[in-house]
């Protein structure tokens, strides 16, 4: 019944299944590509070695941090779509019937979800870390540029980067829990993210007075939470950015908006 | 010791917009004994104990368990065990990671785990995935979950459906083993002749509406005997009755004859010369009744006063002629004891129970004379998704 029980029975779902190290070694390859590819053109730009170069000049100092913020820049959608499946699932597989027979107070079950959805977050935050930080750092070194590993900025970094993932997986117990058909889930995720948000924030970045808009968004507060931004570098600068401590207080915000719709509406549904 | 509890349905009701699921229904469950909880599909059994577990909200009415309402029990798991569905699994889970995350939610020792695995049978499979299992062996899966918290409380939606007959038989003991230990065991299915030889009481439902309560021996009139006669002269026979004012029923199948057992009817006929081509005596068919009930076209005082199930009821039949032989003792295959003398043709079968035409079952044929042939299930392991 107690939180403490619903936890444990939650943290047995999500680690008995393939789901997690499956989309685990996605987010590695992914984050991990990304990021080398990144650190090539970034790295070889600012160090002037790739030949035809004619981007935005970049300080070799600036680098670094926008290659290692690639884990959430690209990655975010990976404890996103873990969070929503820890949710959809339990709709099409059934199994919430067996869940709420073992914990008929249902508000206790999301909390135990919530718990793990930090959890696995923090997970794939240091997979995907460690994937960037690795695969960026070996390809700048390539470009002889310093890798800043020891410079307390890319920890901190570092440590931002866990928390967002962290939150993106809160949100996606939200939207979880407001969409419940899986599939359904699953496509407006990788629409939003992948189709709606970029265009949107490109948009904002050359049109005056959208960008105010635009950076509450969930993507740019998460950007402005890592402090750092692959839009704001590749050239549509001048869109203005949150503080980062608020861009986390936004993602956070909109979990706890999709949480508690959720909760209040399908979370309360008959069960059949 | 687990303690069986007693579960009261008072009022309870549910309506999807204008279509009431469940309308009034008004019960008591008693511990001790296996109640089934009988009526065609689509009658509201799911959606009652769903209602009973918490999981569907009622419009109005309450169901309790031990005076309690599901979601006011201090250990659900330890007081209330049930399957209600064989899909309630994922199936890229091994059987028994799926029982030790329910064993966690309820603050179970995972030792229970490998043994009510060991308890349904799957010891040898603990580490497999669902997702190959078949029906039955989901069956026993849901009933290991059921089992958990060793709960005082079995609610199990169609208990048998999928088993193979080893299987059936072996939920069978089982179940009575358990309800004689105490515990209230109440078990859904649309089959009659598939919980008969197990439950105690019934409890019969149709479009939403209690139709009977009561002792499976209370459901037949001890009066509900025929005599089934033929002649090849059927006019000579029908004369004969007339002369003696017997009433009869002129069936495609001879002429169905109350309150007169079969040896006066044939003496009659010898007597009078006439020649008999079926002689049979019909027993009271539990499976008719419970067809008529869920029809509507027989309405029991029980379903009327709902709160005292015996007192209108007439008194129990144990010596009613073929009954239901299955009723009273243990084998297995009941279509052995309940073959009548001669069966009826073919022909007539298929005319006299028009609703095995509207809705076709594999399991059995109910025959107007009270036959019921069991036809053995298919293979319980065929892979069978719902």
């Amino acid at each position: 019944m107690s939180l403490v029980a619903a936890t444990r029975s939650e943290y047995t779902k999500q680690f008995s299944t393939v789901g997690w190290w499956v989309l685990a070694i996605v987010l590695v390859v992914y984050v991990g590509f990304t990021a080398a590819a990144l650190a090539f053109v970034f790295g070889g730009v600012a160090s002037g070695q790739l030949p035809g170069a004619s981007g935005p000049a970049l300080s070799a100092a600036g680098v670094p941090a926008l290659v290692y913020s690639s884990a959430t820049a690209v990655g975010y959608v990976f404890p996103l779509l873990i969070g929503t499946l820890m949710v959809t699932t339990e709709f099409r597989h059934k199994t919430l019937t067996p869940t709420f027979l073992a914990t008929p107070r249902r508000g206790v079950v999301l909390g135990g979800k919530f718990v793990i959805g930090i959890l696995v977050g923090l997970l794939y935050g240091i997979l995907g870390s460690i994937a960037s930080v690795a695969a960026g750092a070996g390809v700048l070194s390539v470009f002889g540029i310093d890798n800043a590993l020891g410079e307390p900025d890319t920890w901190t970094l570092v440590g931002r980067m866990l928390l967002a993932f962290a939150l993106w997986a809160v949100i996606g117990i939200g939207v979880g829990t407001v969409v419940r058909n899986q599939v359904a889930a699953i496509v407006i995720v990788l629409a939003v993210t992948l189709f709606v948000e970029p265009i949107v924030r490109t948009i904002g970045g050359v049109v005056d007075g959208f960008g105010d808009v635009v950076k509450w968004f969930p993507s740019a507060a998460s950007d402005a939470l890592v402090g750092q931004t692959i839009f704001g570098a590749v050239g549509t600068g001048g869109s203005s950015s949150l503080e980062w401590w608020v861009g986390g207080l936004v993602l956070l915000g909109y979990a706890l908006v999709f949480l508690v719709i959720g909760l209040f509406t399908t979370w309360r549904r008959d069960v059949d | 010791m687990p303690d069986g509890q007693v579960l009261e349905l008072t009022g309870l009701t549910k309506r999807f917009g204008a279509v009431s699921a469940v309308d009034g229904l008004t019960a008591r469950i008693e511990p001790g004994q296996v109640t089934g909880f009988l009526g065609p599909n689509g009658a509201g059994k799911t959606t009652s104990l769903r209602m009973l577990l918490g999981l569907v909200r009622p419009t109005s009415g309450t169901a309790t368990i031990g005076g309690k309402s599901f979601r006011e029990l201090s250990s659900p798991l330890r007081t209330v065990g049930a399957a209600l569905e064989a899909s309630s699994f994922h199936p890229g889970r091994s059987a028994a990671n799926h029982l030790k995350a329910y064993a966690r939610a309820a603050s179970l020792p995972v030792s229970r785990v490998d043994e009510v695995l060991g308890l349904v049978g799957l010891a040898d499979v603990a580490g497999r995935r669902v997702g190959g299992f078949s029906l039955g062996m989901r069956q026993r899966l849901g009933l290991a979950t059921a089992l958990l918290g060793d709960p005082g409380v079995l609610v199990l939606d169609e208990p048998s459906n999928g088993l193979d007959p080893e299987g059936i038989r072996w939920m069978r003991s089982l179940l009575r083993r358990l309800a004689e230990e105490g515990r209230t065991v109440l078990i859904s299915s649309h089959l009659l002749a598939e919980v008969q030889q197990t439950v105690d009481a019934l409890l019969i439902i149709s479009r939403g509406r209690l139709v009977f309560q009561g002792g499976i021996e209370d459901l037949a009139d001890p009066d509900e005997y025929a005599t089934v006669v033929d002649s090849p002269d059927r006019e000579a026979l029908s004369r004969l009755l007339d002369e003696r004012g017997i009433a009869y029923q002129l069936l495609r199948n001879g002429f169905t004859i109350r309150h007169h057992d079969p040896i006066e009817i044939g003496a009659l006929a010898a007597s009078s010369g006439v020649a008999l081509s079926n002689l049979q005596s019909k027993g009271a068919s539990l499976e008719d009744i419970f067809l008529e009930l869920v029809s509507g076209v027989r309405v029991h005082a029980s379903a009327a006063a709902p709160a005292i199930p015996d007192a209108d009821t007439p008194a129990p039949a144990p010596d009613a002629p073929a009954a239901d032989p299955a009723e009273t003792d243990d084998d297995p295959q009941p279509s052995t004891a309940l073959v009548a003398v001669m069966a009826p043709p073919r022909s007539a079968r298929d005319t006299a129970a028009p609703t095995d035409d509207a809705a076709p079952r594999h399991s059995y044929a109910v025959a107007s004379t009270g036959v019921i042939d069991i036809v053995p299930p298919a293979r319980a392991d065929e892979e069978v998704q719902r």
